[in-house]
Parts: structure tokens; sequence; C-alpha cells
């Protein structure tokens, strides 16, 4: 079974080419429980609230079996080399997350509002949307590689995408953030699949470019210093963000796209001088928009004092909101152990507690226990990420894998963080968690996109492998 | 390009060990904080969740909770006579939170208390709701009706009412009032600002008997005749006291007057509380001197905070007195200032032979099953007088009942000893005095069952009018009778 190779400095050993296990039957079993365990937590849901278990438990526990069950044939049998802990995870969450929404639909006070009520039917039609659009996304894409083809289609495709809220009579302000655009009944966040598009294009450009950002540079105070005209792509990017920050008023997208970039640029190229430009040029474009946009003003002061910004809300003054006080108090109340499924007051969050704050409904009900397991499942998920893009045998690859990877942590972090006032509120939502079609059906795509990588990186060598240092996750050495 | 990778790792690594160290600050350690903030509506909604427990006078609910027609509160406390009890129930409201005993005894009302712990977990097994207890109140309701019904037909006041042999308050009455029914609700801020002093001059929030102090005025002779045996300067009641008329106060050149022509000279102490001399009284004090008055009138509870368990606020006597302000002092009258509760107390202690008991308001605190959970013992406080001097100081006030200005208290077959008041305030005495009235009743086999203390503010009573035995005496009469017809 082992090999060896001729060159010494390689490992001397590694697992053949031959007999790889796909782990389809892990994943298998992996997604049993990522059914079982949302359909258990329905069925406490019902009984604490309503004291029966829920007509609709047997329909949810086989709409949820049925799409799971559906992502992993077509995994099967298109990607059976796929990492098996991608779907299960992902499951598991889209799962929660109905249980939560589900949950939130029987408040009588978020009916009134018009917050809740049938919104767990809409979620689940939502994440049958996601799971074709993860099976088409497998079927269709043989190879990630095609993408590349692709690169300044997604340029200008991802522009247009991010630049559709801005359109008058086709974008809306939901409380000051422009990031939704509504078609028919239906409202979409484009932004959401911006960030797949943007990556494929971040990738396909910075593989081209990548040499020349990283060789042709001055060095200054121990810092390799980009040239000038080298400067242009991050520039533009930069700019990019801080428009979206100004017209769409949503540091969130902002952050996430800038970040994604400057990860992806640091990857590329291996410049640390980078990182720097980026903290310090997003540093200044954040400070410097805060400083005349009031909007999100108000959200650094709700961030700074939430009691002050809750006592200012309550006496009725106009352009303030309890929110984050309410989303810490709901933290606070579950404690350790949280008060159980159905048995909180998250609806005290009102306006989007379904979406961009349904993790402090499982911060109340789950506590502490339940909310730090949701934050390791999202870890897991970008640790899969991370070691598909460190499997990947191609630049093009890894640089995917890494840029939504890191999209996809820095957003949990962006959300979480700021339901959690560890910093200021930005209107996204909770991966796979939160309602809303747009979050749920571009997730499913990301890692539907991640699952082919992970695919071809982990697929045995069709012929004996030359070089075996790049087929399995386990072969781990510096480039 | 591996090597960039693994460090994003560590810094998705890091990003997600931010968020895991953040959430157990918020759900750890800041927990507690945030769920029992006040402003943290789940406070409230545990609060109302079920029915709160009642606060029970003579065996009978004063206290009721009914559902809630909508919203997130399950109940609604309601109140029977809320105005006559507000005083001793307080509030308990969905939008303003408690007070009172609806604050103090909270965890036992709602059920949440730690003494009910064991039975919550068998309820919670057995999925039975939980329930409150029931606060069991010391309170008389015939006198707690007598009191107020009487307060209803003077204007503002207050009246204090104690069983001298335990301390168990009887009445405890303010007026005007406020039903607490009326801001029990979520949305009852209007009801809510009509009571706020700023906006009702009335201030009917304010519990007078145990939260107002009162220049006390001659009621507080009492207090300066207890220091008079107390430290030997007088033997007896009827021993001459060396009091000169016109008596001219220490250190300065102004004589002290008393209320018209009234036989003050060289007067006996049963003579001088029987007229009220502030000539006699007034020199009793500059003769002791600050320290020993301020030590007496410490005995009697003076200066400090009664906790019944409603805070009272404490009466004042000061410490720092030239001689004639200390005459002034121990006639009520400069800095002296009492809440009715402290002056019920002072007559307590002499109707008890001299033995103050600490006054209190709970007799017991019940589980919802009615178990005792808790049961008050009468506790003793101080011996501001001995048994002996105690006895003659009540031969004293009965003569002020029997013959001096108290006769509108008499009750037939019951001995009353008594004091009256007129305390003087405002610059230049300006202001409308508050008429006082002190007393105690004792049955004929000697044991006395009723202290009560009376203040009257009338507005629109002519100044000459109010006197203490005019006005206030009336009712602590009927709170007296009321006290004693219940336990017939």
């Amino acid at each position: 079974m082992s090999s060896s190779t001729n060159t010494p400095t390689h490992h001397t050993s590694t697992i053949g080419a031959i007999g790889a296990p796909s782990r389809r039957n892990t994943e298998l079993a992996l997604l049993v429980f990522a059914v079982v365990i949302p359909v258990f937590a329905y069925a406490n849901v019902g009984l604490a609230m309503n004291d029966e278990v829920p007509a609709g438990l047997l329909g949810y526990g086989i709409g949820l079996g049925l799409l799971a069950g559906i992502g992993h044939l077509v995994v099967r049998k298109f990607a059976p080399y796929a990492d098996p802990l991608l779907l299960p995870l992902a499951t598991l969450l889209n799962g929660l997350g109905l249980v939560a929404i589900w949950r939130l639909d029987q408040s009588k006070l978020l009916q009134s509002i018009n917050v809740a009520g049938g919104k767990a039917t809409n979620q689940l039609i939502y994440t049958a949307m996601g799971i074709a659009l993860f099976v088409a996304v497998l079927i269709f894409l043989k190879d990630h590689r095609v993408l590349q083809r692709y690169t300044y289609i997604s340029m200008v495709g991802a522009l247009i995408l991010l630049l559709l809220p801005l359109v008058p009579g086709l974008g809306l302000n939901v409380f000051g953030a422009r990031i939704w655009i509504q078609v028919g009944s239906f409202t979409i966040q484009p932004g959401e699949f911006a960030k797949i598009v943007l990556a494929v294009f971040f990738a396909g450009y910075l593989m081209v470019k990548r040499d020349a950002l990283a060789l042709a540079s001055r060095r200054f105070m121990g810092l390799y210093l980009p040239r000038g005209r080298d400067l242009g792509p991050i520039l533009v990017v930069w700019f990019i963000s801080i428009l979206i920050l100004v017209f769409e008023t949503d540091l969130g997208t902002s952050l996430l796209f800038f970040g994604m970039f400057v990860i992806m640029l640091y990857v590329a190229t291996e410049r640390t001088s980078w990182i720097v430009f980026g903290l310090l040029m997003s540093g200044a474009g954040a400070v410097g928009v805060a400083s005349f946009e009031p909007h999100v003003q108000q959200r650094v002061q709700a961030w700074l004092d939430p009691m002050k910004e809750y006592m200012l809300s309550r006496q009725g003054v106009a352009g303030h909101s309890e929110q984050a006080m309410q989303a810490l108090w709901a933290f606070g109340s579950g404690g350790t152990l949280g008060t159980g499924w159905g048995q909180g007051h998250s609806e005290l969050i009102r306006f989007a507690a379904n979406s961009d704050f349904i993790l402090a409904t499982f911060g109340e009900e789950l506590g502490l226990a339940g909310v730090m397991g949701i934050l390791l499942i999202y870890a897991l998920i970008v640790e899969r990420g991370v070691r598909t893009a460190l499997a990947a045998r191609d630049p093009f690859g890894k640089l995917l894998a890494i840029g939504l990877s890191g999209a996809f942590a820095l957003q949990v972090f962006v959300v979480a963080g700021g339901v959690m006032g560890l910093i200021p509120l930005t209107g996204m939502t909770m991966p796979f968690l939160a309602y809303g079609g747009s979050s749920v059906i571009a997730n499913w795509a990301l890692i539907g996109v991640l699952i082919r990588i992970s695919d071809t990186a982990r697929r045995p060598a069709p012929a004996p492998a030359p070089n075996p240092d790049a087929e399995m996750t386990q072969v781990v050495r510096p480039s | 390009m591996n090597k960039p990778l693994r460090r994003i790792a560590i810094f998705c690594g890091l990003l997600v060990l931010t968020l895991l160290i953040r959430d157990n600050w918020l759900q750890y350690v800041k927990a507690d904080e945030l769920r029992t903030d006040k402003n943290n509506r789940r406070v409230a909604i545990e609060q109302y969740a079920t029915p709160r427990g009642n606060i029970i006078v003579d065996g009978k609910e004063i206290t009721g909770s009914k559902e809630a027609a909508s919203g997130d509160f399950l109940y609604k406390r309601t109140y029977k006579d809320g105005p006559m009890w507000a005083p001793v129930t307080g509030y308990a409201s969905q939008a303003y939170g408690t007070n009172q005993l609806e604050n103090l005894e909270d965890g036992i009302l709602t059920g949440t208390d730690d003494r009910l712990f064991f039975r919550n977990t068998l309820d919670m097994l057995t999925g039975k709701e939980r329930e409150g207890g029931n606060v069991v109140t010391t309170l008389n309701a015939d006198a707690q009706k007598a009191a107020y019904e009487g307060l209803k037909g003077r204007g503002k006041g207050a009246v204090a009412a104690i069983d001298p042999s335990t301390g168990a308050i009887l009445a405890l009455a303010s007026y005007p009032s406020y039903d607490p029914s009326t801001i029990a609700g979520s949305n009852d801020g209007d009801a809510w600002n009509k009571l706020q002093k700023k906006n009702n001059p009335d201030d009917p929030m304010l519990n007078r008997a145990l939260r107002e102090t009162y220049p006390p005025g001659s009621t507080f002779k009492v207090v300066t005749a207890a220091a008079a045996l107390e430290n030997g300067l007088y033997k007896s009641a009827d021993e001459k006291t060396d009091s000169p008329l016109p008596w001219i106060m220490p250190g300065t050149t102004t004589p002290l007057k008393n209320e018209g022509s009234i036989p003050c000279k060289n007067a006996t102490l049963r003579i001088a509380l029987r007229y009220s001399c502030n000539t006699v009284f007034g020199k009793v004090g500059a003769d002791l001197g600050n320290d020993k008055m301020l030590e007496e009138a410490k005995k009697f509870g003076f200066t400090s905070e009664q906790f019944t368990p409603v805070r009272s606020n404490a009466s004042v006597f000061s410490g720092d007195m030239n001689q004639s302000q200390t005459a002034l002092s121990s006639i009520g009258q400069y800095n002296t200032a009492a809440t009715p509760l402290q002056m019920a107390m002072v007559a307590s202690a002499v109707a008890n032979d001299g033995k103050l008991m600490k006054p209190y308001m709970i007799d017991k605190l019940q589980a919802p099953n009615l178990d005792t959970l808790e049961q008050t013992d009468p506790e003793e406080l101080s011996r501001p007088l001995s048994e002996e001097n105690a006895q003659i100081l009540q031969s004293m006030m009965e003569t002020v009942v029997k013959e001096g200005t108290g006769t509108n208290a008499q009750i037939n077959g019951v001995t009353v000893g008594g004091k009256t008041g007129t305390a003087q305030h405002g610059v230049d005495n300006s202001e409308k005095p508050y008429a006082w009235f002190i007393s105690y009743a004792k049955l004929s086999d000697n044991s006395s069952p009723v202290a009560v203390a009376v203040v009257v503010e009338d507005d629109s009573a002519v100044r000459d009018d109010i006197s203490g035995g005019g006005l206030a005496a009336p009712i602590a009469k009927s709170v007296m009778e009321a006290v004693i017809n219940s336990k017939k």
C-alpha cells in the first residue's frame, strides 16, 4: 500500500492512490444524525409550547430526510470522493434553523407584526430550492476549473448583483439598509449570491496575476511593498466596498467582500504586506464612512451603549432600536443550559428575530452549551473548507476554496459577533440558520462548490501518481 | 500556497475562539445580571406567568389575580379596597415593578423563593403549574377601616396602630391614597402619571404612616416625661417641678410660651402633661441636656429606620443642640420630627410597662398549600422605661384623657391613656398646624391590646380649631374601639 518517492526531502510514505476510501457511508451515517436531531428538536418545540407532538412532524421529518437523501445520492453519484462532513453539517444547521423559525412562528407577538407565521414552510421550500441548486452545481459543474473561464464575466455579474439594490423601483430600503431587491412578491438579497460570484472572479484573476503581485515589489521596513500599478486591483475592490457601505449602508457586506479579497490576495501572493494594507484600508474606510453616515453611527452607538439605545427607543426617539439590548437579554436569560426549546422569549427582539437575530433564540433556549455547539459546527464547516483548499491540486481550486471558506467564516463572525454585541450590528444573516431564501439558496450553492473542489482534490489520480503529495488531505507540507 | 492557507486557518480559528469567549462572557459571566435586569421584560413575564399569591388580613385575601385578556403577561394583580390597603400592600405593576410587601415578599408571592424550591421541583416533575405562597399580615381589618374612614373625613393624614405586647401592626393608613389596581397593568401610563407627586400635589402614593416625618408637637412630651423619670430628675407624677413662669430659655432673652393661660408654674408632671405645659417640659429638656434627651429618644426608636419589614423613615432628634434648642426639641418642635409609626411605638412602649416591641406586619409566610414557611416571633427592641416609671407615665396619660386635652378619646369601660399635640410648622408657623393624638387602651385585666398614633394635616380647618383633641382623638378612639370589639 505504501509507496516511496524518489526525492528524499519529500514525505516518504502516504496512503496509496488505489483504494482511497470515498467515505460516502460515513456521510450517510452522519446525515441520519443531522436529520434525526432536528426532528427531535421539532417534536420538543411542539411538546413545550402546545403540549402535543406537532402535527407537522412527519411532514417535516420526511421533507428534511428526503432533501438530505437526494443531496447524498447526488454526491455519491457525481462527487464520490467529496468531503464527508460538509453535507451533514449544513443539513444539521439548516434543520435546526427550520425548527427555530417554526418555533418563532408560534409567537403571537411576531405574528402580529408580520415577522412570523408560516415562515417555516417558506423556509422548507427555500431549502428545497437550495438543495436543487446544490444538485445542479454537482451535476453540471463536473470540474471546478471550468469556472476559470468565466473570470471576467463573473466580475461583471458580481458588480451587477451588488448594484441591483440601488436600482430605483427594484431596491428596498428596510430599516436603513438597502440590500434587498423586490421581484414580484419575493425579496432577494443579491449580496448573498455576489459572494460566490466574486470569489470566482477573485480566484481567476489572482491566479493569473499572482506572480506579478508577489514578486515585483520593493522592500521597506521589513515589508514588501507592492508596486504602485499593482495596487490597482485592491484599490478598486476597496473603493467598491466603500461604495457599498455608503449607498447600501451595509457594513457587514462591505467588510465581507473586502475581507474575502484580502484573504485571497494574501494566499495568492504569500505577502504579509497585503494583510497590513488590507487592515489599514478597511480601518480607514470604516472610520471615514462612519464619520458622515448617520445609519452607521447609530449602529456604533447601539454597540457601545445598548442600554442607552434601548432607553431612547422606549422613549420613542426616532431612529433608535432596542434590538441590540433585547438580544443581549435573550442570551443572558438563556444562561448555561438555556430555557429549553419553545420556553424562551426571544420574540421580544421583534423585527428580524427569525433572521439576523436567530442566534439569540438559540442562545436563550439552548443556552451557552447550544450556542457553543452551533459555533463549533460553523467552525467545522470552515475547517473542512480550508482542508479542501489545502488538498486542492490546482491554484484556482485552492483560491476558490479558501475564498469561500474565509467569506463563510467572516460572515459567521460578523453576524454572531454583532448579535452578541462584540462588534456593531450589521444586516447579514447566519448561514443556514436564518430565515431567508437568498441566504439558504446561496449557501447551499457555496457548499456545492466546496464539495465539488474537495471531490476533485480527494479523487485518486487516474494513473499511478507521479507526485503523491498532491492527493491526500493528510499530506501537508510547505510549498 | 499552503503556508498562507494554514495561517488563514489559524485566523478563522481565532475568529471562532473570539466568538466562543464572547458567548461565555454573555451567557456565563454576565448571565445573572442580564437575566435579572429590571428592564428585561422576562422578569415581569415570569412574575405574572402564574396567579400571584395573596396578601391576607384576618383570614381574608385583600389581593387577587385575574387572567389578562391579551399580551405576554398571563395574569394581572387585583386589589380589594385598594386605597385603604395600599400603605400595606404596595403595588405590583406589570409596567412599573413592585414595592413594599409586594416587592419584599415577591419571591413567596410569585413562588420562586428558595424555600419553595423543593415543592417547585416536584411540581415541575408532576407537570403542575407553579403557585405562589401567601403573606399573612398582622393587620386588623376593622381597625384599618376605622382609621381609613376617619382620615377620609378629615383630609390628609395617617394612622399607625400597634399591639403593644407584641409589636404587631394593627392598622396602617394614609390619606389621600391610591388604588394599586389602576396601575397593575402594562398600559396604565396615564393612571401612573396622574399619581406622581409632580402632577398631583396630594402625593397619593406617599405612605404617610411610614415614610413621612412630621413635627410631633406636644405628643413628644411623653418622651420628655419619660426622660425626666428615667434620669431621676423627678421621681413621681405628683412631685412639684421647678418651673418658673414665664421661663426664659437659657442663653436667650426669649420666654417660652404656653397656649393660653394654663396653670404651669411649678406644676407637677401630671398637671403639666394634662394642660400640655411648654414651659415645664421645655425646662425638663434643657435641664437634662441634649445627650440625655437624645439617649431616651433613641430608646423609643428615634433616629433609626424600622423594618416592618416595609422600611419606615428614621424619626429625627438632633444631637448637636444648645440648651434652648434642646428645650424646643423637647416639646416636639425645632428639628424634632417623627413618623406616625414612631409615635405609635412611643405610646405602645408606655402601655407595655416600658418594654418596646419591634413593630412588624407579617405574621407568617405560607406555602401554596398553606403550610407555614416562616412565623414572625415578637421581639423586644429596647426598654425606654422601667416598669415602675412606665406605670407613673400611664397614670399621667390616663389623666390627660380623663380630664385633660384628650377627653374626646374616652371609651366606656376601657381605660385610655393619651396625649394630644398640635405641631406648628412652616416659616413663622405660617402653615397649617398638624393635629396629633397618641393613645393606648387598657382593658379591665390590665392588658393593653392597642396603641395608636394619628396625625391629621387639615388644610380646610381654621388654625385655632386644630388641636389634637378635636381632630385626631376621635379617629384614635374609633381605631381602639375597633380593635377592642374585634377581640371580643
